[in-house]
């Protein structure tokens, strides 16, 4: 069988997603075995013009040249995978949409802001069909491969549309509720085994929202422990703003 | 005097911020034109951070750049905490310097094989050298992967860190945790003599132009990494706190990043200035691993910053070691372990206030600084990378160095700039990705 032609692509991230490939170590040349990388900025200076059969793409449209750009790339590609929260879901980029553009603009860059365009961050899948999608900031490196299989083999792959408690429990690890701080595991997509509360800290969403969420559950929990509705929405903002 | 034309204009240099371009224009061998356009997407970080919390700024600047998320988690908590006047444990200050030893290791390392070596021998990217030199690649990747498993033991990952916050960390290592890190560190010595080894055998091209080196200085014995006051070789020192007058930012039409001057018309962040204002704190293996390199102080060819960065290496390897020891003879006090979130449980006294953070991470100084009001909200916020800093340099290396190879082919020049602006380590996809490379004569 002819291996298959994959590249990968960025636009506004930070690129850490792509380096979670390289972090693979000496595993990597397992991956490399399967699939006939023909480009990939962050670790090559080759460059292929042609039809690919898989296109990652990290980070989020912010301009009109991107917006260009990725329906280039969706022409040339048989399949599109959306690649880490930026791309999934908008991810931090989307706080941005919390302010009016010619004032951030103005705030980071001061008087000469025109010099430097923007639109309102969107995440892939609301300019372009998306076949995948791989979300978290960063991806996790097990689901990488999971998807690749799925990819490769033409079957359906989706995040987990069941919450990160779901796992936090089977990690046994204590409630973060319990703990007295908040934690947006109750209406996270699940399939990070619980990363970041296994370490000690909360969950910030980065995975994006359920489908579905037990709305009159999380609200019970946020009452039981007296925390008020909007400072948890405000954190939701931190990575899912674009889902508005 | 080579009275020839020559148009270079390499375009979609990307980088992890965005993208750039090298454009050059000599007529009749008078250079005319010489940038290096950065025309990245910006995504006003400084901006979108107002109205945060200060106790997910770590969280949140940690997705600035995916390559030193340790050093923006590090330099976010550290203006953070010099807000909220947070003074970190002996402990805790420990465990950020083995954290920051990793990510300079990791980070060195990926720009030593994966983009300088393969212009050093010849080829477009790592993929041919897997046949070609098929022990290098794997060297490479395994001591990556030993830095990031290091980088999980400490903070849960090296991309986006999870547990340094504020305060200290939401997990610390088990006695069996600093045992795997002595095992791994140890494990790293050969591999590390193997490269020095290596390197020494290639060969960089020589160029020099004298310029103001900028990085952190202290009165202490330690090379200074996580503390200390700004320093540089035309003999600036400024508290950290003055920083905005150290980089003088000025923004320049054909650049989405701000270009910065101290002294003189511009300066160098990174390995090569720690090096030239640090090298005596330096441990005696990274002196010997300078020497075997061919570097001393003050060396003023840009493209030994790679070769700098492997004399750091050594001194990372050794350092980090060393804090282990300790670490292990001290033990570790669990009771540190600190849950902070967004202080809902007030675990930190919370005041209004002005801090700044200063970190040396893998491509030079950064600066973060926040103002907070009394609930620890960020009313301001600013932060100022490396590559900020070094654009300026770049730009007046490559106006010196262009003349010097008027005599050399088209295509030996792009080469020669393109590896120019790779020798900074400007972010890792700039120094790799440089394509459309048009040439008119």
């Amino acid at each position: 069988m002819k291996k298959p032609k994959v590249a990968f692509f960025d636009f506004a991230c930070c690129e850490g997603c792509q380096l979670q490939i390289a972090n693979f170590g000496e595993a990597l040349f397992d991956i490399l075995g399967m699939i006939d990388v023909v480009e990939f900025r962050e670790v090559m200076s080759e460059k292929w013009n042609g039809q690919l059969d898989i296109a990652f793409v990290e980070g989020s449209i912010t301009d009109f040249h991107a917006e260009e750009r990725i329906r280039q790339i969706r022409e040339r590609a048989a399949i599109l995978i959306a690649y880490g929260s930026c791309a999934a879901i908008g991810g931090v980029n989307g706080m941005k949409n919390t302010f009016d553009l010619e004032e951030i603009r103005k705030y980071v860059y001061g008087p000469e802001y025109h010099f430097f365009a923007t639109e309102k961050t969107k995440a892939i899948p609301q300019v372009v069909k998306t076949d995948y999608v791989i979300t978290g900031c960063p991806v996790y490196p097990p689901e990488i491969l999971v998807v690749i299989k799925a990819a490769l083999q033409g079957t359906s792959c989706s995040p987990p549309d069941y919450p990160v408690c779901v796992e936090c429990k089977l990690n046994e690890n204590v409630c973060m509720y319990d703990r007295g701080v908040a934690c947006l595991g109750p209406v996270t997509r699940a399939g990070c085994n619980s990363w970041c509360i296994n370490n000690g800290n909360i969950c910030y969403g980065c995975r994006g929202m359920i489908s579905n969420p037990n709305e009159r559950g999380a609200r019970e929990v946020l009452e039981k422990h007296n925390i008020p509705l909007p400072f948890v929405v405000n954190k939701m903002n931190l990575y899912n703003k674009c889902r508005e | 005097m080579n009275k020839r034309n020559v148009v270079i204009n390499v375009e979609y240099l990307t980088r992890v911020e965005g993208h750039g371009n090298i454009v050059v224009d000599v007529k009749e061998g008078t250079l005319e034109v010489c940038r290096l356009d950065i025309i990245e997407s910006p995504r006003f970080f400084e901006g979108m951070l107002r109205g945060r919390s200060v106790f997910e700024a770590q969280h949140i600047t940690s997705r600035i750049c995916g390559i030193c998320a340790c050093g923006h988690t590090l330099a976010s908590i550290q203006a953070a905490e010099d807000a909220l006047g947070v003074t970190p444990s002996e402990q805790t200050v420990k465990l950020r310097r083995l954290l920051l030893h990793m990510e300079l290791l990791d980070s060195h390392i990926l720009h030593i094989y994966l983009l300088v070596a393969p212009d050093l021998l010849g080829v477009k990217s790592f993929i041919p050298l897997i046949d070609t030199h098929n022990k290098v690649v794997r060297r490479a990747l395994r001591l990556k992967q030993t830095c990031n498993e290091i980088c999980e033991i400490l903070a849960g990952r090296h991309v986006h860190p999870i547990s340094a916050t504020v305060g200290g960390f939401t997990k610390l290592p088990k006695e069996k945790d600093l045992d795997a890190m002595r095992y791994m560190l140890e494990g790293m010595r050969p591999d590390m003599e193997a490269t020095i080894e290596l390197i020494s055998k290639l060969k960089f091209p020589e160029f020099e132009r004298d310029t103001e080196y900028v990085a952190l200085v202290s009165d202490t014995e330690e090379y200074p990494l996580l503390s200390g006051d700004v320093g540089s070789t035309d003999g600036v020192r400024m508290h950290k706190k003055d920083y905005r007058s150290v980089a003088n930012e000025f923004v320049v039409p054909h650049s989405t990043a701000k270009h910065a001057k101290l002294s003189r018309e511009a300066y160098a962040v990174g390995a090569l200035a720690r090096l030239n204002l640090n090298y005596e704190k330096l441990h005696p293996h990274a002196r010997e691993a300078a020497s075997l390199l061919g570097i001393r102080p003050k060396c003023i060819n840009p493209y030994l910053n790679t070769a700098a960065q492997l004399v750091e290496c050594v001194h990372c390897l050794e350092d980090a070691a060393m804090l282990v020891e300790d670490l292990g003879k001290s033990g570790i006090r669990q009771e540190e372990r600190i849950l902070v979130a967004l202080n809902e449980q007030s675990a930190i006294p919370v005041r209004a206030g002005n801090g700044v953070g200063a970190v040396e991470v893998p491509r030079g100084i950064l600066f973060h600084n926040y103002e907070i009001d009394e609930q620890g909200t960020i009313v301001n916020a600013n932060c100022i990378i490396p590559t900020t800093q070094n654009l300026n340099n770049i730009e007046h290396d490559m106006e010196k160095l262009v003349p010097e190879l008027l005599d050399r082919s088209d295509e030996e020049i792009t080469l020669a700039l393109e590896m120019l602006v790779r020798a900074y380590d400007p972010c890792i996809s700039c120094s790799t990705h440089l394509t459309s490379v048009r040439i008119q004569r």
